[in-house]
């Protein structure tokens, strides 16, 4: 799809990393390349999907929703995945490759703790050791999630370099594979170095791939697909097969106090071209070239770059983006609380949001309702009275 | 353009000294004074590190002179100001290390412009690999007679003979794949990577880096190979407030 020998889409993505990383790296793709056409992998991680992480979601017709917004508004639902989110999927895929490399260790970077938690999952059931690097502030933040991670039996590691958050965790799980390179490193979203934001992509495209099937059964067709972006791998997800289709591809970013405040998190707005975690993409950065720290109130959106993919998508218009802001997100969510019995997570709450920002009268839409809303309780608890 | 890096390896074989400094650090504007200090105490080539906010290669050392040097205002305008005032007195060869989104953001053609009218000898990109260079970038390095120097790692000999021959500096030979500032010696099996590396018979001249810190280490880097780089011990060393003199008789520079 759209990725050319370098692993650039358009002018973004590639591998910028240290020489020290070429072998890792090059091990990676290598073994990529085969098991992504492997028929005995695709059925193990198919399998695994099913059983294990409750595949395929649901494809959910909101009818309250619909009435309020006069349109067909489906969600897709991988709030209903095990562990909480869509991470699963691409956590049960990267530690099948890594186990079949025959790796014994993995690491992982996270933000919020959903993608760290994920992967502690993956490695307990697949029986490898897991270490998962989370910033310091974000251990502070998200409490729950370093228990979960602790009593499925990862290591949670500090990082407390630079601004002690997602930005930083990544940093040092890059550092910690430099320096022991037969470990493997799961990359929670579309982001990183090639091959990174393909395999990402990859093991998340089932979302699509459901829904196509989904709305073949009930003989509809999407006119609409919305997701929030973070790095971009739920939305990622859910436009891969529609990609080449006459869909309308939404994207919701943490727009934080406002895109005037300085406190925001919408890169595709407020960034600029740049290099990021090794690759060419979007990011927010200064007039020197340092990388600044954004903002949301969701843990999951307030990464500094964008996807490589996502830049390629904004940069030719295939898809249009939205700046939500934290005040819209917890609305949304209260929203759909209310009409639809359903908690989402502050993240799917962007994307959700984006229903007041645009006409989608008669239109059938989908959201990807990316995940659940457990973990923002005591967030939604303080702001919503 | 002046070929100082030439001139050096056509002069001195064997037993070069080079010194990483991070600019902007300890103070603002170190440079002007350290440099000279280096130069006149025998050290044949000088690297300056341009401060990054995400400095992924970097152990804590230099991570943290980084900070300290971005907290001090440093930014690439003013070490192109400094350098241009270095060169009214010191020819001592001069590579710029820096990760590539600063040099991105100031523009590379605009960046390698300034370092070949400032007297920029070579640069250093860590995260802008050997393909990537080939791929993208070498036009305008060739267009501005600015030599990028590639980092190869001792343990993957095929992959230096392809590096050296593209490259028209030196070699910075990796000691081992890892992250700055984190080694105390060499193991036995590094020892051999290097027996095998000197062995290749590169057309490069090789400076060694990553884990010298001493006596010891400058004295292994120096029997395998045209000579070592100092970084973290150095840095350190600055830290601390130790003399400049005192710091490089000590490692036997």
């Amino acid at each position: 799809m759209l990725i050319d020998e370098h692993g650039f889409y358009g002018e973004y993505g590639g591998a910028y990393i240290p020489e020290m990383l070429h072998q890792p790296v090059e091990e990676l793709k290598k073994a990529f390349d085969s098991y992504k056409e492997d028929k005995t992998f695709e059925a193990e991680y198919l399998q695994l999907l099913k059983d294990y992480v409750g595949r395929p979601t649901p494809l959910y017709k909101a009818e309250n929703l619909s009435t309020k917004y006069e349109a067909e508004i489906y969600l897709k639902r991988e709030d209903l995945n095990h562990t909480g989110a869509h991470k699963i999927n691409n956590s049960i895929g990267q530690v099948l490759l890594a186990k079949r490399m025959n790796k014994k260790r993995i690491i992982a970077e996270t933000g919020a703790g959903q993608h760290g938690v994920a992967t502690a999952t993956a490695c307990a059931l697949m029986g490898l050791e897991c270490k998962v690097f989370m910033g310091e502030m974000d251990i502070k933040r998200q409490a729950p999630n370093v228990s979960r991670m602790k009593m499925l039996g990862a290591e949670v590691i500090p990082a407390s370099s630079g601004s002690k958050t997602l930005k930083d965790a990544t940093n040092e799980a890059i550092r910690y594979w430099i320096n022991n390179p037969d470990t493997f490193y799961v990359i929670g979203s579309v982001v990183g170095p090639h091959p990174y934001p393909q395999i990402v992509a990859h093991f998340q495209s089932i979302i699509s791939k459901e829904m196509k099937q989904q709305f073949k059964a009930i003989q509809r067709q999407p006119e609409v697909i919305i997701a929030c972006v973070g790095g971009g791998s739920n939305a990622v997800g859910a436009f891969y097969h529609y990609l080449n289709d006459p869909v309308k591809l939404l994207i919701a970013e943490g727009g934080g106090k406002g895109l005037d405040s300085g406190l925001s998190a919408a890169t595709s707005v407020l960034g600029t071209d740049g290099i990021i975690h090794g690759s060419k993409t979007i990011l927010m950065q200064d007039e020197n070239g340092q990388i600044t720290e954004p903002y949301s109130i969701s843990a999951g959106l307030d990464y500094p770059g964008i996807g490589p993919l996502h830049a390629h998508l904004i940069k030719y218009q295939r898809v249009e983006s939205f700046s939500i802001t934290d005040e819209e997100a917890l609305t949304a969510a209260q929203q759909l609380a209310k009409m639809e019995g359903i908690i989402p997570a502050l993240e799917s709450a962007h994307a959700l949001a984006t229903l007041e920002k645009v006409d989608l009268k008669n239109k059938c839409v989908v959201i990807n309702l990316s995940g659940r809303g457990d973990k923002d309780l005591e967030t939604y608890i303080s702001n919503i009275s | 353009m002046k070929k100082r890096i030439k001139q050096l390896f056509d002069q001195k074989e064997k037993g070069i000294c080079s010194i990483f400094i991070t600019a902007g650090f300890p103070e603002k504007e170190s440079l002007l004074n350290l440099v000279p200090l280096l130069d006149k105490n025998g050290v044949d080539l000088i690297e300056i590190g341009i401060p990054f906010s995400d400095p992924l290669a970097d152990g804590t050392t230099i991570q943290q002179s980084s900070e300290v040097a971005l907290k001090n205002g440093m930014n690439l305008l003013l070490l192109f100001e400094q350098l241009k005032e270095l060169r009214k007195s010191t020819e001592v060869p001069i590579v710029l290390m820096g990760y590539f989104n600063p040099i991105f953001q100031f523009g590379l053609e605009a960046f390698l412009e300034r370092c070949q009218q400032v007297g920029v000898d070579g640069v250093i990109i860590p995260d802008v690999s050997f393909e990537l260079y080939h791929s993208h970038y070498e036009v305008l390095f060739e267009q501005f007679e600015v030599p990028l120097i590639f980092l190869a790692s001792a343990n993957n000999p095929e992959r230096i003979v392809q590096i050296d021959q593209k490259s028209k500096a030196f070699i910075y030979l990796l000691s081992s794949a890892s992250i700055t500032g984190k080694q105390n010696t060499f193991s036995a099996e590094q020892l051999d990577a290097f027996k095998d590396v000197r062995e290749l018979n590169l057309k490069s001249p090789v400076l060694l880096g990553f884990g010298i810190h001493n006596r010891e280490t400058v004295k292994i880097a120096h029997h395998y190979f045209e000579g070592s780089i100092i970084g973290s011990a150095f840095i350190r060393a600055l830290e601390n407030k130790k003399p400049v003199q005192e710091f490089l008789q000590q490692v036997g520079y």
